[in-house]
């Protein structure tokens, strides 16, 4: 069975993700241990809550994670996939891992859209890849961010438009990352789970 | 593509069995919240809501039970409320599975435990649930509101499941838990709940046009209209019911279609 290191740095609830990828046929291991992640099959980089803390957080690890990442699948969920990122500018400019080449920005305040972008939304699939294999072009998928990830078309596998036109989906060779969760995406959310696991 | 608009089923738990709905006589078990959350998430439901209303602190293990196993199911967002007083009870919640925790009384009690909550487990994970009633005596400071029937009123906050006013304008407050990193408003109005009547569509378009966050309106759905009034007139994000779903009067599906075929966008 697939080894998959989910890696806990403090933050969100991580049930999900690990039932998820149980039921995907993987063994799921929570750890902040280095030596676990670079060892393992995949790594899942999970988050919830806000850039810079998420980046503390990981701390020393953070080169752990880079260096699996290039060169085991990588899956970064949520804050995780904005992490993957160049830069952030939530409350300031923070750089962020650079395994994906763009930035993480704020939605514009507009009237009559509520931040943060809560709720179902549909991903539209732009390119082929393993992640979204055996899914329609559009899939209703859950979300909740406050940030939007921007990245070139290059890197940027599924778009998702709220207030603006984001990358929902990014991918630089084995670091990938979705920015809704697919833990609490129902039967969409499984599969793009059990893809992943595919992938290892 | 657009945000679709959700639909929330709420259980009422106690002692972590299911309150209201045992005239569900198809599930093998009536009142296991986890089998009746799972069936709303086979008709099509966006989120499910537990709301403990276990008297007693000694009993509150079983909420945490319940939500871990409707977690290791579900795969679909989960909100808990209910006797929710402080930090660690909020991190026992979500570690079990939970995505949000509601809070009440305990927020207009400690306004302070929102946002200690926002700035360790994040905005998204906190919702201000807000009870409120028709106050139709002005008072100076009070954000007046229209009824449709020409008169004025405020809308005062209630706690304790609406057994106590607290004096406070339910749009300050609103707006208060909001700066202070709410990440949702769940509403309930007080005049509308159990009556089938209705959302209260005043207060839920006053609220909603105050806040830069989601709002989910609450108590008082007894038709299909009902809760394309809530999201057409009471501008909310979304609508959360318990009775008509319990008692199998619609399903969740049934909801949905019926909302899709008259514009609303819905995850079908």
């Amino acid at each position: 069975m697939k080894q998959v290191a989910v890696v806990d740095y403090g933050l969100g609830n991580l049930r999900s993700v690990i039932r998820g990828l149980e039921r995907a046929g993987a063994v799921a291991t929570v750890t902040s241990d280095a030596e676990t992640i670079a060892s393992a099959d995949g790594i899942v980089l999970p988050g919830v809550g806000a850039f810079r803390e998420g980046m503390e957080m990981l701390g020393d690890l953070a080169e752990t994670v880079v260096a699996a990442g290039r060169t085991v699948p990588l899956l970064g969920i949520c804050l995780g996939m904005q992490m993957l990122m160049d830069t952030s500018e939530e409350h300031g400019v923070h750089q962020g891992l650079g395994l994906v080449p763009g930035d993480v920005k704020r939605f514009p305040q507009t009237a009559g859209e509520k931040i943060p972008h809560m709720g179902w939304n549909t991903i539209r699939i732009e390119q082929q890849d393993p992640l979204f294999e055996g899914l329609c072009r559009e899939e209703y998928v859950y979300f909740v961010h406050s940030y939007y990830t921007s990245a070139a078309p290059e890197y940027t596998v599924a778009t998702t438009t709220y207030i603006r036109p984001f990358a929902s989906s990014v991918r630089n060779g084995t670091a990938c990352g979705v920015q809704f969760h697919p833990e609490k995406s129902g039967a969409v959310g499984l599969r793009i789970l059990e893809n992943f696991i595919e992938m290892l | 593509m657009v945000l679709t608009k959700r639909i929330i089923p709420c259980l009422d738990l106690k002692d972590g069995r299911v309150v209201k709905g045992t005239h569900f006589v198809a599930l093998r078990d009536a009142g296991d919240p986890v089998e009746l959350a799972q069936r709303y998430n086979q008709q099509g439901a966006d989120e499910v809501v537990f709301l403990d209303i276990t008297a007693s602190r000694e009993q509150r293990g079983t909420i945490i039970d319940v939500v871990q196993r409707a977690a290791d199911q579900l795969f679909l967002p989960l909100t808990v409320g209910g006797g929710i007083r402080t930090l660690a009870d909020m991190q026992q919640i979500l570690r079990a599975g939970a995505d949000k925790v509601s809070i009440n009384t305990s927020a207009v009690q400690d306004p302070a435990l929102i946002s200690r909550g926002a700035e360790r487990f994040g905005t998204q994970c906190i919702v201000v649930a807000i009870d409120v009633r028709r106050n139709l005596k002005m008072r100076p400071g009070a954000t007046p509101i229209a009824l449709p029937d020409g008169r004025e009123c405020w809308y005062e906050v209630v706690t304790y499941g609406g057994t106590r006013p607290t004096g406070i304008d339910a749009i300050e407050w609103a707006r208060e838990a909001e700066e202070r990193g709410a990440g949702e408003i769940l509403l309930t109005s007080m005049e509308t709940d159990g009556t089938r009547d209705g959302f209260d569509i005043p207060i839920t378009a006053a609220i909603s046009e105050e806040v830069g966050v989601p709002v989910i309106a609450s108590g008082g759905v007894g038709t299909l209209e009902h809760f394309y009034e809530g999201f057409v007139d009471g501008k909310a994000d979304a609508c959360l019911a318990a009775s008509v779903f319990h008692y199998g009067e619609f399903t969740v599906r049934q909801v949905k279609e019926y909302l899709a075929a008259r514009g609303i966008p819905v995850r079908l």
